[in-house]
């Protein structure tokens, strides 16, 4: 069923009773021949560009819980490719383009709205390091403007300026970034790939991996076992747990991000904010609600909660560019778990097992490259090879002495 | 979460700074053959368990000690602290 406004027109008149189930929700077959394990954004987009870019027949998307029930419906919705380095930034310039050309791909209102994002600077130091971050998003065809205070400011009048401590000196704008409705990201991919006949099966726990002489032959499943010679992984959070029943060791530690949505209020920022000084971003969302985050907890966790110390760090960040959100009031927060790679950067690539594919260590800069994620990972698995984009992010460049540190933390997980 | 120090009792875990796991106490030998191998397998890859994980956690806002902390990953429940002076000695390092 196409969407288009003269469907929803025709529905009106119908009373609503045209519309039809999104995706469908199919039995497990026995055999397929790409198992995507994973049904979050990066899996789902997997599925959809396999089946439309790369002509894959017999596809499923195994999900242990529910489409949109993960990370993906878990994050602060915002879209950039503002990154320094040059294995990355290609990499996001090629998923903001995507992201462009979305809803007409997937024929689904994902609300990409290029509403901006503006990095702040507090210190000469500052400034010229996002001088240089902007020169480089420019070389691989990306926008970056380097406002002053003054442009700031005619932009955002409510930011705290004349802060003592970290005064506004300007900001690193990307005018192409923004935000996408995240739920919409998952159900605009699962509705496009189950069209092209792409199996969604929720509630499809993988429990095994079956491994023959080095060669995957297919996966345990709380409903049974399914054959097939290719298998995807994009379970960003649990990656380790899965790779494991592959015998695997990951550079990869997993660890809660806490993100926060205040109470509706009238338009107060445009666009996406961050704050130099400190680690807080904020957008406001089309409801109203004020939706920001900071810093990771920390430490190694699967429970998708946190703890309050890190709250009280992110509202004073908050408070610190922001003095008017005091007056808001916090409806609702929660936590995701993040793949933290040892260098801040994902891996795209095989493994050592014949047949066994990864996509993980997404940090916490996963839904913005859900589409080239998805792209890139279709290439790989349709054809062997890195996609041009992705060919920095092998499993192993962190033996080969190559890792794409955009921080120069090291490799300290949870410092990135 | 509350960090039950061995020699301060009951601290607030915001005292602390968190390293990793407590295999980084394991540090490989240089000198050896596989030295290359080990270190990266030492510095990069970790088994990140979804359960008892044993991690170190410094006292940075304290004592300055080093501990050895036994949590659950999937609930934050602490289980077990020791001094990470004490475990390395046990595995016969330091001195």
């Amino acid at each position: 069923m196409r969407y288009s406004a003269l469907r929803v027109f025709a529905e009106a008149l119908r009373g609503q009773r045209g519309w039809r189930p999104a995706w469908r929700d199919p039995d497990p077959q026995p055999e397929y021949d790409t198992l995507i394990i994973g049904g979050g954004g990066h899996g789902l987009a997997t599925a959809h560009y396999l089946a439309s870019r790369y002509g894959g027949k017999r596809i499923a998307v195994l999900e242990k819980g529910w489409i949109g029930g993960g990370n993906v419906g878990r994050n602060t919705t915002i879209v950039r490719s503002n990154y320094l380095l040059d294995g990355n930034e290609p990499f996001y310039e090629y998923s903001l383009k995507l992201w462009e050309g979305l809803e007409q791909d997937l024929n689904y209102n994902a609300m990409v709205s290029q509403r901006g994002i503006l990095n702040l600077y507090h210190s000469d130091a500052q400034r010229d390091a996002y001088i240089r971050r902007g020169n480089a998003m420019k070389l691989h065809g990306a926008d970056a403007e380097l406002l002053d205070a003054g442009a700031v400011r005619a932009m955002y009048p409510r930011l705290n300026f004349d802060n003592a401590r970290f005064p506004v000196q300007g900001g690193l704008l990307q005018r192409r970034a923004g935000t996408v409705r995240h739920d919409a990201v998952a159900w605009g991919y699962a509705r496009a790939a189950d069209s092209r006949g792409v199996d969604i099966l929720q509630n499809t726990e993988v429990t095994g991996l079956q491994i023959e002489q080095g060669r995957i032959k297919g996966v345990e499943t709380t409903r049974g076992p399914i054959r097939a010679a290719r298998v995807g992984v994009a379970v960003a959070g649990s990656t380790s747990r899965v790779m494991s029943m592959a015998g695997m060791r990951l550079p990869i530690e997993s660890h809660v991000l806490q993100a926060f949505v205040s109470e509706g209020l009238k338009p107060l920022i445009d666009g996406v904010v961050t704050f130099g000084a400190g680690h807080f971003y904020v957008s406001q969302s089309d409801k109203g609600g004020l939706v920001f985050g900071g810093d990771i907890d920390g430490y190694n966790s699967y429970a998708q909660r946190g703890n309050l110390p890190v709250v009280e760090d992110v509202v004073e960040g908050g408070m610190a560019i922001m003095p008017a959100i005091g007056r808001a009031r916090l409806l609702r927060m929660w936590g995701g778990i993040m793949d933290m790679s040892m260098d801040g950067s994902p891996i795209i690539d095989r493994t050592p097992v014949e047949g066994l594919y990864l996509n993980a260590g997404w940090c916490y800069g996963g839904f913005k490259a859900t589409p080239a994620s998805g792209m890139a990972f279709a290439h790989l698995l349709a054809t062997g090879e890195p996609h041009e984009t992705a060919t920095a992010y092998r499993l192993d460049r962190f033996r080969r002495g190559l890792p794409i540190d955009e921080k120069g933390a090291g490799a300290q997980p949870n410092l990135h | 979460m509350i960090i039950n120090h061995p020699l301060l009792g009951p601290r607030d875990a915001q005292e602390f700074t968190y390293l990793g796991d407590a295999t980084l106490i394991d540090r490989p030998d240089g000198m050896a053959d596989a030295a290359p191998e080990a270190f990266h397998d030492y510095l990069h890859l970790r088994d990140n368990p979804a359960g008892t994980h044993r991690e170190l956690w410094y006292h940075e806002g304290g004592d300055r000690s080093w501990l050895v902390v036994t949590r659950d990953t999937r609930t934050h429940e602490i289980t077990r602290v020791d001094l990470a002076r004490d475990v390395a000695l046990q595995r016969g390092r330091g001195a």
